[in-house]
């Protein structure tokens, strides 16, 4: 049996995780003071785990949450003369008061949160941090294990972050016309950031970082659903359905990495594989030329043609960097481009495309592409060079499994030049 | 800004593994000795002998005191060190992850304090 007050407990916390992100925009989108949203629902949900398990659970948990949240929100209002003009606080007094007769059913303002997060007043680097803060939830100290950064810092940061929301005035309204899609791109950006490093911890070890890769498909679907003609917003949710459903696919039953090309595709999972495919068809549909995520989610999409074919369509990837390189000039593209190279033209076109990135800074740190050089390098014969980019891949590299897998690599071609200066002796 | 990368690890661990893997963990410490180094921000590294090599010297009530065995009997024990000058905390921590004493056993940085 349980008891009123685990019952009670249950329901504040699902009505919390349901409505968690509707009803932190709604309390800040009038006074723009996020932590202050944040502050007054988790009061709100105080009282409510002492209130329901007396008086039972309310019939609309929600409305009840927003009532009592909006009734801290202006009493913390009221005792706040700081660091806010008189009037100003004046002002935000009478519109949240003005809100108190609204119906149970108030409007759903969590794109215009989306965009107040990523909004270009706000370092770059912290547009994903503070969305899953604000919109999802999450504490200080997750979110500064999965974005590499000391969680005293992350929490300052966020803290800063918010203020300046509040004292900058950045509104909560959704751009229109042009300037939503620029503005889109930020807030796609921040979501795919949250993403990718949610998917960065392939063996699950961390239960919290594995969340954060299906909580940023969930934030991407509720802006693929908010806006169902934006193309980039359908290609990003389908960038990221392509890649979930090969997360398992990636180890073998020992543990080891297999990289895409050598993935079995039956143990994608087929049903989001399907999702995705369908996104991305309704992406290629919607006016406006195909953006970024578009063009990601189609070398996706034709890594995904193996499960039908069983071949890799490489001159349709080629294709596709070529448009991305053109379109985003990232060195990433040009690497990913480069590899589709070696497939298309062989080792030494790409070795070629390669060597024009070699001093790209932004690329000196970046683990993939020492082990796409390392491995060009040995297709095309440059052993010594090969193994001293094998090395630098590995040194840079933070799974251990995907380290084996290139130390294996780099053994596999020390044994081969092994065997060749044998025969030749 | 110069961080002291600590690594704190079981050395039991490393006894059960097998000569090829511990081959390939001393490798894998080498290259990214040598990755650190590419980057230009090492300034010094060493591995430790094992704590039941180490001797602890203190003076008590006026007596010097020399024990055998390290100043903690944890199980985890210091291991191994690099010195590493980066611009923040952040580049430190992106260079800690690396490290593969980060996954088989942890990773402590510490800010040098500067004279």
């Amino acid at each position: 049996m349980t008891s009123p007050s685990d019952a009670a407990a249950g329901a504040a916390e699902a009505a919390a995780r349901r409505s968690y992100s509707k009803l932190i925009a709604f309390l800040a989108a009038r006074t723009r003071d996020v932590a202050g949203a944040e502050d007054a629902l988790s009061e709100a949900l105080a009282v409510a785990l002492t209130e329901w398990p007396l008086h039972g659970v309310p019939h609309t948990p929600d409305a009840w949450l927003l009532t009592v949240a909006r009734r801290k929100l202006i009493d913390a209002v009221r005792r706040r003369r700081l660091d806010e003009a008189a009037s100003e606080h004046l002002l935000w007094l009478a519109e949240l008061q003005a809100d108190d007769d609204s119906e149970p059913a108030w409007p759903d303002r969590r794109l215009g949160l989306l965009f107040a997060c990523a909004h270009p007043g706000i370092a770059r680097e912290l547009h994903a941090p503070l969305m899953l803060q604000v919109v999802l939830g999450f504490d200080a100290t997750t979110i500064a294990s999965a974005f590499l950064v000391a969680p005293a810092t992350m929490a300052q940061r966020l803290v800063r972050a918010k203020t300046k929301i509040r004292q900058a005035g950045i509104g909560f309204e959704v751009p229109q016309g042009d300037a939503l899609r620029e503005r889109l791109g930020t807030v796609l950006d921040a979501i795919y950031a949250a993403y990718a490093e949610g998917w960065s911890d392939p063996e699950g070890v961390d239960a919290r970082r594995r969340n954060l890769a299906d909580e940023a498909i969930w934030l991407g679907r509720l802006v693929a659903s908010l806006l169902p003609d934006e193309g980039e917003a359908l290609g990003l949710l389908s960038l990221m359905l392509h890649t979930h459903a090969r997360r398992d696919a990636r180890r073998d039953a020992a543990g080891d990495y297999v990289p895409l090309s050598e993935q079995d595709p039956a143990r994608w999972d087929a049903p989001l594989v399907d999702d995705a495919e369908a996104l991305l068809h309704r992406a290629n549909r919607c006016a406006a030329a195909p953006g970024r995520y578009q063009l990601e989610a189609a070398v996706q999409s034709a890594h995904a043609m193996r499960r039908r074919t069983g071949a890799i369509d490489w001159p349709a990837i080629e294709r596709l960097y070529d448009a991305l390189c053109e379109l985003t000039g990232s060195p990433v593209a040009a690497l990913n481009r480069a590899v589709a190279l070696a497939e298309t033209r062989g080792a030494a076109a790409a070795l070629a495309a390669l060597d024009a990135l070699a001093h790209d800074a932004r690329l000196a740190d970046y683990q993939p592409h020492w082990a796409a050089r390392a491995e060009l390098l040995a297709r095309s014969g440059a052993l010594d060079a090969a193994q001293q980019a094998y090395a630098q891949a590995i040194g840079l590299e933070r799974e251990p499994a995907v380290r084996r897998y290139l130390q294996q690599r780099a053994a596999h071609w020390r044994q081969r030049a092994a065997a060749v200066s044998s025969t030749a002796r | 800004m110069e961080y002291l990368l600590m690594i704190y690890s079981d050395p039991a661990g490393y006894d059960k593994l097998s000569p090829s893997q511990q081959a390939e963990g001393l490798a894998a410490y080498g290259a990214y000795h040598e990755a650190l180094k590419k980057a230009g921000v090492l300034k010094n590294s060493n591995r430790l002998r094992p704590a039941s090599a180490a001797t602890t010297v203190r003076l008590q009530s006026g007596k010097t005191q020399v024990l055998d065995g390290p100043y903690a009997e944890t199980r985890e024990q210091l291991g191994g060190y690099f010195l590493i000058d980066v611009p923040d905390l952040d580049a430190a921590l992106s260079w800690a992850a690396r490290c593969p004493g980060a996954a088989h056993g942890i990773v402590e940085v510490r800010p040098v304090w500067a004279m």
